[in-house]
C-alpha cells in the first residue's frame, strides 16, 4: 500500500497541524500553511482533521497510486488530473490501483492539500509529522519529495473504506470515481486574487512613524519572490520605526509582521524561527493565515485592522463553522451510505 | 525592580515582558513565572516561550486575550511573591570543544581582528560561566551570554552554505553554538563533539534557558574519540 512518486513538483511535503509544544528548545510550529484546507480534506475522507497530508506547492507533482485509495484535494486549483482527467477540487475520490495523479497550470492560489483515507504510514517526530526542511525533521526523511519516493499509505479503515466501497460502485471503466456532491463552496476555505488580510497591531505598532502606521493599513503591499514557508518578504510603502528601545530577540509566531531596517516587511508563517529581534509591527490574525498562505508571489495584499475582540470573535466564528461542517458532513455521509 | 508589563502577541499569545535589559536576575524571574505556570497551568495554555526580558505564552485562542492576562497577573504576583527561588540547577553543563584547525576555521580572524593571540582568544572564550539566556534560530540554537567583550567580532562578509552541527561560533558580542548542520554567518572558533539536538530524546535539547554552562577546552584526538562514544551523526 503505497504511492511511488514520478516527479515531486516544486516543493511537495509532508505537513499536518504542527508540533507545538517545543518552541522554547526552538522548534517551529510548523505544519499545513493553509490548515483549514488540510482540515477539510482530511474531513472529506474520514480522517481525523490533523491527519497527515501532502502540501502541494504551485507546480503539483506526478504520483502513482499503487494500492485502491480514497482521496480529497482542497485548496488551491493547481489543474490536477487522474489518468489526464480533470480531478474535481473538494470532493472524496476513489482511485484504482495504477491510477496515476498530475498537475498542471496553477489557477488560483498556491498551496493544494492531498488527503487519503488512512493517512501517510509515516512516524511522528516530536509529535507530529510536519516536515522541517530546515532541520532536517519530520515527513519523509525530514525533505521534501523526491522523484522515486516511495510513500507509506495504509488505506482506507473506518468510515472512509465504507465511502471508498460506495463510490467504486461507480467506476463504470474508469480508473476513478468523484462523489456527486460536494460541500457547499462557502465552506471551503476562500481564495482571493487581492486578499484583505485581518490584522491586529504588534508589540511595537506605536514606536512606528504615524505615516508608517496609516501606510501599513491603507496601502497595497505584494508578495515577493522571497516566499517560502517561514514567510514572506513584501514589497510597499517603506516603513519607518522612530528611535525606540533597542530590542532584545523576543516570541514570534505565525503571522508576525516584523519590519527589519530596510523598512519592507516580511509576514511570518508556520515554519517562522521561535524568536526574532526585528520590531513587530502587526499580527495576521489566526483565522486569515490560510489565505495568506495561498497567496503566491506577484499576489497584491491589504491589511485591515481589527481589535483584540473582533478577532477573537473571528476565530469562535471560524472554528464553529468547521465544526459545524464536521458534524453536518458526518450526518450526511451515514445518510447517503444507506441508501 | 520594575513591574512586568503584558499585551498581546496576536490573538495566539500575550507576552510578559519583565524590562531591564539582560541580566541573570531577571533570567531568574522569567523562569520563576513559568514554573508558578507549571504548576497552576492556566486553562487554554498551550506552552510558553521565555526569551531575554519576556516569557511569551501562547494560548488555544478560544480564550479571550483579556482573561488570560488576568490569570497572567495573578500568576506573576504569585511567582514575584518568592523571586529568589533558585531556578538554575546547581550544577554548570561542561560544553567540551575543540578549538581552531578545521574544528574552528575562523579562528585565526578572530585573532586578527580582535588583537589577540589564538590562544588568548580560546582562553577568554572558555573562561566565563555563560547563561543560556534562550533557545531559538534553530532547534537547541542557544543565545549566550555574556561574551568577553575583547571577542567581539562582526559576522562574516559572506555567509557559509553549511556550518556543521556542533560548531561554535561568535558573532558580534554574540557566541552560540549550532546544534544542526545549517547555512550561517558566524565565525567559527571551535567545535563539539556533542550533540545538542536530538528529537529521539525525551527533551529533545541538551540545554535549555536559564542553565549555565562552561566550554571546556579538548585536543582534536578527544574530539574524534568523544565523537566516535557520542555516535554523532551529521544532520
Amino acid at each position: 500500500m503505497s504511492i511511488s512518486l514520478i516527479r515531486p513538483g516544486l516543493l511537495t511535503t509532508v505537513q499536518d497541524l504542527g508540533r507545538p509544544g517545543y518552541r522554547a528548545a526552538g522548534v517551529p510550529l510548523g505544519g499545513a500553511l493553509d490548515a483549514p484546507a488540510l482540515r477539510l480534506a482530511n474531513l472529506l475522507v474520514g480522517n481525523a482533521p490533523g491527519e497527515a497530508s501532502l502540501e502541494i506547492t504551485l507546480a503539483g507533482p506526478t504520483l502513482r497510486f499503487e494500492a485502491p485509495h480514497l482521496l480529497a484535494l482542497v485548496g488551491a486549483d493547481l489543474s490536477a488530473t487522474l489518468d489526464g482527467k480533470p480531478l474535481p477540487l473538494g470532493r472524496p475520490v476513489a482511485v484504482q490501483a495504477g491510477t496515476v495523479l498530475a498537475f498542471g497550470a496553477a489557477r488560483a492560489g498556491c498551496r493544494a492539500y492531498l488527503a487519503l483515507a488512512g493517512g501517510l504510514g509515516l512516524p511522528p517526530v516530536l509529535g507530529s509529522c510536519s516536515t522541517l526542511v530546515r532541520a532536517a525533521l519530520g515527513g519523509l526523511h525530514g525533505r521534501a519529495l523526491l522523484a522515486g519516493d516511495v510513500l507509506p499509505a495504509p488505506g482506507p479503515g473506518g468510515p472512509g473504506a465504507a465511502l471508498r466501497a460506495r463510490l467504486a460502485l461507480a467506476f463504470q471503466g474508469s480508473s476513478h470515481a468523484a462523489a456527486p456532491w460536494h460541500p457547499a463552496p462557502a465552506e471551503r476555505p476562500a481564495l482571493a486574487a487581492a486578499p484583505v488580510l485581518r490584522a491586529l497591531p504588534g508589540p511595537e505598532y506605536a514606536e512606528f512613524a504615524p505615516e508608517s502606521q496609516r501606510a501599513f493599513w491603507q496601502q497595497p503591499f505584494t508578495v515577493t519572490p522571497a516566499a517560502d514557508r517561514m514567510g514572506y518578504r513584501l514589497a510597499g510603502p517603506p516603513l519607518a520605526r522612530l528611535a525606540g528601545a533597542e530590542l532584545l530577540s523576543s516570541a514570534v509566531a505565525p503571522g508576525t509582521v516584523q519590519v527589519p531596517p530596510g523598512g519592507q516587511p516580511i509576514v511570518l508563517l508556520a515554519d517562522c524561527q521561535t524568536t526574532g529581534g526585528y520590531p513587530r509591527l502587526a499580527h495576521v490574525i489566526a483565522p486569515d493565515l490560510g489565505l495568506l498562505a495561498q497567496a503566491r508571489p506577484g499576489t497584491p495584499l491589504r491589511f485591515q485592522q481589527l481589535s483584540q475582540a473582533e478577532a477573537h470573535a473571528l476565530y469562535l466564528a471560524q472554528e464553529a463553522q468547521l465544526r459545524t461542517l464536521a458534524a453536518n458532513y458526518s450526518a450526511f455521509l451515514t445518510q447517503w451510505l444507506r441508501q | 525592580m520594575k513591574s512586568p508589563s503584558i499585551y498581546p502577541l496576536g490573538d495566539t499569545a500575550a507576552v510578559v515582558e519583565f524590562g531591564g535589559g539582560i541580566s541573570a536576575a531577571t533570567m531568574r524571574r522569567i523562569a520563576a513565572l513559568g514554573q508558578q505556570l507549571v504548576r497552576q497551568p492556566l486553562p487554554g495554555l498551550r506552552e510558553t516561550v521565555p526569551a531575554y526580558t519576556t516569557l511569551t505564552v501562547f494560548y488555544d485562542p478560544a480564550c479571550a486575550y483579556e482573561q488570560v492576562a488576568a490569570w497572567l497577573r495573578n500568576a506573576l504576583t504569585a511567582s514575584e511573591a518568592a523571586p529568589n527561588t533558585p531556578v538554575s540547577p546547581p550544577e554548570v553543563v561542561e560544553i567540551p570543544v575543540c578549538y581552531g584547525g578545521e574544528y574552528g576555521p575562523d579562528l585565526a580572524a578572530v585573532a586578527a581582528h580582535t588583537g589577540l593571540e589564538m590562544n588568548e582568544v580560546i582562553t577568554r572564550h572558555a573562561a566565563p560561566t555563560y547563561l543560556v539566556h534562550l533557545l531559538g534560530f534553530l532547534p537547541g540554537f542557544p543565545y549566550l551570554g555574556v561574551l568577553d567583550a575583547q571577542l567581539t567580532t562582526p559576522r562574516r562578509a559572506s555567509p557559509r552554505a553549511r556550518v556543521p552541527a556542533g560548531a561554535v561560533g561568535i558573532a558580534g558580542a554574540q557566541t552560540g553554538i549550532y546544534p544542526l548542520a545549517s547555512p550561517g554567518g558566524w565565525q567559527l572558533i571551535g567545535r563539539t563533539p556533542l550533540r545538542l539536538f536530538d528529537p529521539a530524546w525525551p527533551e529533545p535539547t541538551r540545554l535549555r534557558a536559564g542553565q549555565q554552562l562552561r566550554f571546556v577546552p579538548i585536543s582534536a584526538t578527544e574530539f574524534e574519540k568523544m565523537r566516535q562514544m557520542c555516535r554523532y551523526k551529521d544532520v
